[in-house]
């Protein structure tokens, strides 16, 4: 035996993560998702003020570079300044990207499942694919954003009444953007269920008598993973996008709930005076976003074998 | 083709009847109700007859029908009699707003001007911005010009345009007052000085929405230009001795511009879609601004015929898109 056959050969996962470190944008983006998710999830922790109190006394306060450079009031109590009701800006920033983050995995992870069903269904039945992607093309011909203006509008009381002020809305908005972003994932899992279908190794298995279901999650699904999630990072991307446009159109959360699009939108009116509550949560939704979008175009190279090993 | 598109055309019609099928049991749902803004003191029978001149008593598929019928038939004869004179309508009933109670039509016409100067001219920039962006990024591929370009895209597409806006408003109008933060709709262009107003109150939506627009489209020109430039005519192209500004901008070019113009075709009807944001943080009083007003007042004529227009557009434009990619690439004939 040669020392050749010795040397393991690396695992698909490791060369993937390999190809993905090349990706400089993607590295960075990788490293600011995580960032702002501890930021989200653990901040709340260490700098435990409530959002939603307001602290009358200490209202209007820069933050503290402002206030520093042009002796402007400020305080370590509000480093990031406070709101015109005197609630903490950094704390709010830590709730809202609890909710935006939140919203947008939940809608992305919604759109997902229902873009590989229909796109694996239409792939290997023939039947249905005519009548499901006849349907993804009508779904494709609605005006996606006035229609989810229009839902958002006609069942926020009815599930507000249901499931309470919050998980009501935040249902109505994971569902409507879910039910509206599914698309192109159908496409492309459809596309590529189809070529793989006629494989070799899909015929062996169905000549040894294995049954579809078996056939679909043991030989399909595994192979179609990677165009789905390239997928979804556009999906979330999206998702946390629609979101906040739809707080910024002052049709997503109740006020005094924050996100990131709301926080955004209440302080659009008093941006002359006081423009950094606009920026930090416009930032933080522009970064988010650029980081998955970042991460994405890394995962493709990665997931890509053309281009991997290269 | 002309089969083929004629095909198509007769594809559009169930697909658009579907479409306002279903724009219109969504509404169907909405709990809101036109009568609830009406004063408390209306005896319960009056407000029992003015539901019945509204309408709302008869089931939903004869109202179904009757919005059709306006929509698709008097409405255009209106139109006609609008440029001609004629008197095709003969005071036929129109698709009339719960919210304003005039014409849902003459409101659009109001309001199409303004949509139109801003959006399709942030279209305009943003593809003429694209274009030679794409050209060269592709062409020197890597270079630090590709690589800022490229950068600059996935910033320009991943910014949400509700921010880019107020970005800008909070640079150029507040702190350095170059342009005014708000489009001011009663401008009247009559001499150099509005006009100068004019292009200055534009100059902002404008481009927030081509940064948009050009990020994505760039973003294709570059793919496809990359796609043709390895592909062995262009080497024959050189070897034939072609000077290198004919191979790539007559060559390659034309056949990398075929998939590009499809997305451009494609991406029109999103542009409205996308302009409702920039109009609400510019406060353009256009189609956008209209649709959101209308949905939180609970106008469903307005909103339907509005959401509609909007699916026209779509349907529209694939077709479009669909017919230009056959006539320009003469591989893909669809008869």
């Amino acid at each position: 035996m040669t020392d050749a056959t010795l040397v393991k050969t690396p695992s698909q996962a490791r060369e993937i993560w390999d190809q993905f470190r090349q990706h400089r944008g993607a590295m960075i983006g990788l490293a600011f998702l995580i960032f702002i998710t501890l930021f989200v999830i653990i901040g709340p922790y260490l700098w435990d003020l409530d959002p939603t109190k307001s602290d009358i006394r200490n209202k209007n306060m820069r933050p503290f570079y402002i206030g520093m450079l042009f002796g402007e009031k400020w305080g370590w109590n509000h480093p990031l300044g406070s709101d015109n009701l005197g609630r903490d800006v950094l704390a709010n920033l830590m709730y809202g990207g609890r909710i935006s983050l939140a919203v947008g995995w939940t809608a992305m992870l919604l759109s997902l499942i229902i873009g590989t069903l229909v796109g694996v269904l239409a792939g290997y039945f023939k039947r249905l694919d005519g009548p499901l992607m006849r349907f993804t093309d009508l779904v494709l011909s609605l005006p996606l954003l006035p229609l989810l203006l229009v839902m958002m509008l006609l069942f926020r009381d009815a599930l507000r009444a249901a499931f309470g002020p919050e998980f009501g809305i935040f249902l109505l908005i994971v569902t409507g953007i879910g039910i509206t972003s599914w698309m192109n994932t159908a496409r492309i899992v459809r596309g590529d269920v189809l070529t793989i279908k006629e494989r070799e190794y899909v015929l062996a298995a169905r000549s040894i008598g294995a049954p579809s279901r078996r056939i679909i999650t043991r030989h399909l699904l595994p192979n179609v993973l990677s165009p789905i999630m390239v997928s979804a990072t556009l999906g979330l991307a999206t998702a946390i996008i629609t979101e906040s446009a739809l707080s910024f159109l002052g049709l997503g959360f109740p006020s005094d709930f924050p996100t990131w699009g709301k926080l955004l939108f209440d302080s659009v009116d008093r941006m002359e005076s006081f423009p950094e509550r606009v920026i930090w949560p416009g930032l933080a939704i522009s970064l988010t976003v650029l980081a998955v979008n970042y991460i994405g175009d890394g995962l493709r190279d990665a997931l890509d074998p053309r281009i991997r090993g290269r | 083709m002309l089969t083929y598109t004629i095909r198509r055309l007769l594809l559009a019609i169930p697909t658009l009847l579907f479409i306002a099928l279903v724009i219109f049991l969504l509404l169907e749902l909405s709990p809101g109700d036109p009568m609830a803004q009406m004063p408390m003191s209306i005896p319960p029978e009056v407000k029992e007859r003015m539901r019945e001149a509204l309408g709302l008593d008869q089931p939903w598929w004869v109202r179904f029908y009757l919005w059709l019928y306006q929509f698709f038939v008097v409405e255009p004869q209106y139109w006609i009699d609008g440029l001609f004179g004629t008197d095709l309508a003969e005071g036929a009933q129109r698709i009339i707003s719960f919210q304003s109670k005039s014409p849902v039509f003459d409101i659009i016409a109001e309001r199409i001007p303004q949509t139109l100067w801003v959006v399709g001219m942030s279209y305009v920039v943003g593809v003429l911005i694209a274009l030679p962006i794409g050209i060269a990024s592709a062409y020197y591929q890597y270079s630090w010009f590709d690589q800022i370009g490229t950068f600059i895209s996935m910033v320009g597409f991943s910014v949400p345009t509700f921010f880019t806006g107020v970005l800008l408003i909070v640079v150029f109008s507040v702190n350095l007052g170059w342009f005014p933060s708000i489009y001011d709709t009663t401008l009247v262009v009559d001499s150099w000085a509005s006009l100068g107003q004019q292009i200055k109150q534009m100059a902002m939506p404008v481009f927030v929405l081509a940064l948009y627009n050009a990020a994505q489209i760039s973003r294709f020109m570059r793919a496809s230009m990359l796609d043709n430039l390895g592909q062995d005519y262009v080497r024959t192209a050189r070897a034939k001795g072609m000077r290198e500004k004919v191979v790539v901008l007559r060559h390659v070019l034309r056949n990398s511009m075929i998939p590009v113009v499809t997305v451009i075709a494609l991406g029109v009807p999103q542009v409205f879609g996308g302009a409702i944001i920039t109009e609400q943080v510019f406060k353009v009083n256009g189609l956008g601004q209209l649709l959101i007003l209308a949905v939180q007042g609970n106008d469903i004529p307005m909103v339907m015929t509005l959401t509609f227009i909007f699916a026209v557009l779509i349907v529209l434009f694939n077709l479009i898109a669909d017919v230009l990619y056959g006539l320009l690439d003469p591989r893909i004939r669809y008869d």
